[in-house]
């Protein structure tokens, strides 16, 4: 027999309802899908520094290179052409690419191809200047609050 | 077991490679064992002269906003300001020099002061994170994604060139006293902002260096006084600021410290 069974059993009801509250709240709600907005500029380019399903995945890592080489390695450019075309989500490839901007052999730039200035401000927020229909809303769904935003100024955005 | 005669063995060895430490490194590996190597096949080290002939007071305020504007440094006023470039007297810009009784137009000159890109720069060795190093070219560069804002560096900087983010700085979007000195802040979208404990100074324009154009001081102050400022490699013996330097006098902030600066300042 259980002592005090009817205690413990509230404490349980309760402890259940705490945990799970968040379902509780959210039942029934539509899920919603991130819709992230291209712009006009970003549509009409039709073509990002790399694939879409690269960037979607692993936009951070490139931002991150990025910031590194043109900060630390004075390497302002970037020429997307060897990327853009061996990337997809693949595990394997993604190592490849990890290696090939590491070994620090991209620092020349091909005359006939099309570069981008490594930079948030310059190059990104260029094509993607709604920053709260395009980044915030995969970052608000994801609850991830990225610091770019303390010192990258974002662009003004038409309300 | 490690008997007491292998113990004191082993301690005899250890001491006698103790003690001739810097001399067993030299014969393992020669030429490694420099606190700080200097570079003997560089080829660039950014520099500027400025030609106090040509510069005035309304020059070089209008230098400082340009900077200023440039690179989103708030106007704060009091001890808590940011500065990149700023104007001072002789007396006070070059102390070491000691002169009790000056000539009366140098001492009543402005001098602009900004970071001198030292050859040897001081904040670099204590930066515990290398949040501030020195670039190939020789730019004493920051890196604000590292800094930690422990405010080594402006205690090692002799000249006074760094300042720190005692809040955020855009903290002068909102506060209404502030407000009123930023109206427009911030002033260069193209260019972040720093954050809240964070160090600043003068990058020489690293980024428009990069680019291929001069830094906004520089272009600023020639555009009203054309060579007013001039900037170039100061390791290529045929650049413009070699050349002028040749044929003129200049003088450098407490070039007796041995850090190397490369601000000159013709007299």
């Amino acid at each position: 027999m259980l002592y005090d069974g009817a205690k413990v059993l509230t404490g349980i009801i309760i402890g259940l309802a705490f945990f799970l509250s968040p379902f509780i709240y959210n039942a029934g709600k539509p899920y919603k899908k991130p819709e992230p907005k291209l712009t006009e500029k970003a549509k009409k380019a039709g073509e990002c520094v790399a694939s879409k399903a690269f960037m979607r995945a692993w936009h951070m890592q490139l931002l991150d290179e990025w910031r590194n080489e043109a900060v630390r390695n004075a390497e302002r450019y970037y020429n997307p052409r060897r990327l853009a075309r061996e990337m997809t989500l693949d595990k394997r490839l993604f190592d490849q690419w990890r290696h090939y901007v590491s070994d620090g052999t991209r620092r020349y730039i091909p005359e006939t191809e099309k570069i981008y200035e490594k930079s948030l401000e310059n190059t990104c927020f260029d094509c993607h200047y709604n920053k709260s229909k395009f980044c915030d809303e995969c970052h608000n769904y994801l609850g991830v609050h990225p610091y770019c935003w303390n010192c990258h100024i974002e662009p003004e955005e038409k309300k | 077991m490690i008997t007491r005669r292998k113990f004191l063995k082993i301690l005899g060895t250890s001491a006698i490679f103790g003690i001739g430490g810097k001399i067993t490194l030299e014969l393992i590996a020669p030429g490694q064992l420099e606190a700080q190597p200097l570079s003997k096949d560089k080829k660039t080290q950014w520099a500027i002269a400025i030609d106090m002939k040509k510069v005035d007071d309304d020059l070089l305020e209008k230098c400082i906003e340009a900077c200023h504007r440039y690179h989103n440094v708030p106007n704060i006023p009091g001890p808590k300001g940011l500065k990149w470039i700023w104007k001072e007297d002789f007396e006070h810009a070059f102390p070491e020099q000691e002169n009790i009784y000056v000539n009366e137009e140098i001492e009543k000159m402005h001098f602009p002061l900004l970071c001198n890109h030292c050859d040897n720069p001081p904040c670099c060795r204590v930066c515990p994170t290398r949040a501030t190093f020195k670039r190939e070219d020789g730019i004493v560069m920051m890196d604000w994604h590292r800094c930690i804002g422990c405010r080594f560096c402006m205690a090692a900087c002799p000249y006074g060139s760094r300042s720190f983010n005692w809040g955020d700085p855009r903290r002068v979007m909102e506060d209404p006293e502030l407000k009123r000195l930023n109206p427009d802040f911030p002033t260069n979208r193209r260019f972040p902002t720093r954050t809240k404990g964070v160090v600043e100074k003068c990058i020489l324009c690293y980024e428009r260096i990069d680019k291929g154009e001069v830094p906004i001081c520089v272009e600023t102050a020639n555009k009203i006084k054309e060579g007013s400022f001039i900037f170039g490699n100061i390791l290529n013996p045929e650049s413009e600021i070699r050349k002028i330097l040749r044929k003129r006098f200049a003088l450098r902030r407490k070039p007796e410290l041995g850090t190397g600066p490369n601000v000159f300042y013709l007299i």
